[in-house]
């Protein structure tokens, strides 16, 4: 069984309904034991990092999460999952789970397009990622696939070595890291038609190993 | 990032009001396979237009909605006829991405703060229908906010009342240029890149399309982030990958994977 962890960010049922097409078994829980376990953890959010960090904490899944990566469970990040797995974001400045070194970071105020257009903020809509590195989880992905994304911070490890994929938005920046069993997106696969669930669809058969 | 094609699909009763002549012998008129159908075809995200009239309209639109959203995977929107936080929870609850509010917006305009606090700014979008009027003391930018499928002025400017929806919290604009709107003779390219240009949220223009040349000014030099599309798609005179090809030739980046 595969766990969605809710911590009341945002809708999960959407991650949800797109595993039941693929034909996983999962369940929305925010309990601990149903968590501990789960063969898997997808771990989805919209919403602001302060408030997220705080509802993990009062349910005690901050240390679930934590534990269960260093248990090398195979561990999905959406969206918000790829930000506060870091140690710190700028959205209400709030400390985050910091199971990888790195901070998360608003966009810059003015950002322009190769074509010198002004870029809105949030970043709204489709796009691109630019594979870096090779990854199970993201296997048949290639560089024509694009992913929809809603955001306004992004992700910054601190080292490139957990970077597996960088987005183009007036400047580059990481959109998929990976460190171990754990891969996190910053896009939303689940509305990202075919390719977004083929990264499902891979994550739900991975064994957790990844090599840089 | 992507410029976006967006079907729009109104729908009575169940049914879509815009009938259909696919080759592919779909059942057409039913909102569910049609999403379905544009999903497959490469449409970036699909909007609901919701004109049930009956008691009971709610809870057939959520069933429609739910029943979507078992069936695609790309972000929809559902507006028409919602009023109050409640009837949007309902409607995201049941699968979609967003809701738009227009009519209750211009009546309450505080419902957009508080859906963009109760479910994110990412959720809420503001439908504006707009008309051409004589510029004035009220409506110094000469377009102005009407409602009632536009039988009813509100004496509101569209460029102030774009501004003032996003600092309320709403995430996208829908543009809906009433006087181009079913005439397929092309998008309002004075108007969109006005509002485009003047806010940060991004805006999708709508009404007017008749060929693939409309769509192409409008995201480029009307500034528009995504194009909606009606007749030009359901009549069948274009599809969304003959759109998309033709945009893609001219330099349009637009999602050509799917």
């Amino acid at each position: 069984m595969i766990a969605i962890i809710d911590y009341k960010a945002g809708n999960l049922k959407s991650v949800e309904r797109a595993l039941k097409k693929l034909g996983f078994p999962c369940r929305v829980t925010q309990h601990r034991e149903e968590i501990l376990n789960s063969e898997r953890i997808i771990f989805p959010g919209v919403g602001a990092a302060g408030k997220a960090m705080a509802d993990l904490g009062h349910l005690g899944l901050d240390e679930v999460l934590r534990r269960e990566f260093k248990a090398h469970k195979p561990i999905l990040g959406i969206c918000l999952g790829v930000q506060i797995i870091l140690e710190r974001s700028e959205e209400n400045d709030v400390q985050c789970l910091g199971i990888i070194k790195g901070d998360v970071k608003l966009f810059p105020r003015s950002l322009f397009s190769e074509e010198n257009e002004r870029l809105k903020i949030p970043h709204m809509g489709w796009n691109g990622v630019h594979l870096h590195k090779k990854h199970s989880v993201l296997q048949g992905i290639t560089p024509a696939d694009e992913f929809y994304f809603v955001h306004a911070y992004y992700p910054l490890p601190a080292l490139d070595g957990y970077v597996v994929g960088t987005t183009s938005y007036g400047i580059e920046f990481p959109s998929i890291i990976g460190y171990e069993n754990l891969i996190a997106v910053q896009f939303h696969p689940e509305k990202s038609g075919k390719a977004g669930l083929r990264i499902l669809r891979n994550f739900c058969t991975w064994d957790g190993d990844y090599v840089e | 990032m992507s410029k976006r094609i967006i079907p729009c699909l109104d729908v009575r009763d169940r049914k879509t009001t815009k009938g259909i002549k696919f080759k592919q012998n779909i059942d057409i008129g039913d909102p569910v396979e049609m999403a379905r159908f544009y999903y497959e075809e490469g449409a970036d995200e699909i909007v609901f237009y919701d004109i049930t009239a009956s008691s009971d309209r709610r809870d057939i639109m959520i069933d429609v909605v739910r029943r979507v959203a078992e069936e695609i995977f790309i972000p929809f929107s559902v507006g028409g006829g919602i009023r109050t936080i409640e009837d949007m929870r309902q409607v995201l609850l049941a699968g979609a991405e967003k809701v738009s509010v227009n009519t209750a917006a211009v009546h309450n305009p505080k419902i957009i703060a508080e859906g963009a606090r109760a479910f994110g700014s990412q959720c809420i979008v503001l439908g504006m229908d707009v008309k051409k009027v004589e510029a004035s003391r009220k409506v110094p930018s000469g377009y102005e906010i009407v409602i009632h499928g536009g039988r009813t002025y509100t004496d509101i400017d569209a460029l102030v009342w774009a501004k003032e929806t996003e600092n309320l919290g709403a995430g996208e604009i829908c543009l809906n240029a009433i006087d181009a709107d079913g005439t397929q003779q092309g998008y309002e390219m004075a108007l969109t890149p006005l509002i485009s240009e003047n806010v940060n949220i991004p805006v999708i223009a709508s009404g007017g399309a008749g060929d693939i040349d409309h769509i192409y000014h409008v995201l480029t030099r009307g500034k528009a982030d995504a194009a909606l599309v009606a007749s030009i798609v359901h009549y069948g005179t274009y599809t969304i990958k003959q759109i998309k090809d033709e945009l893609h030739a001219r330099g349009v980046k637009v999602r050509m994977r799917w």
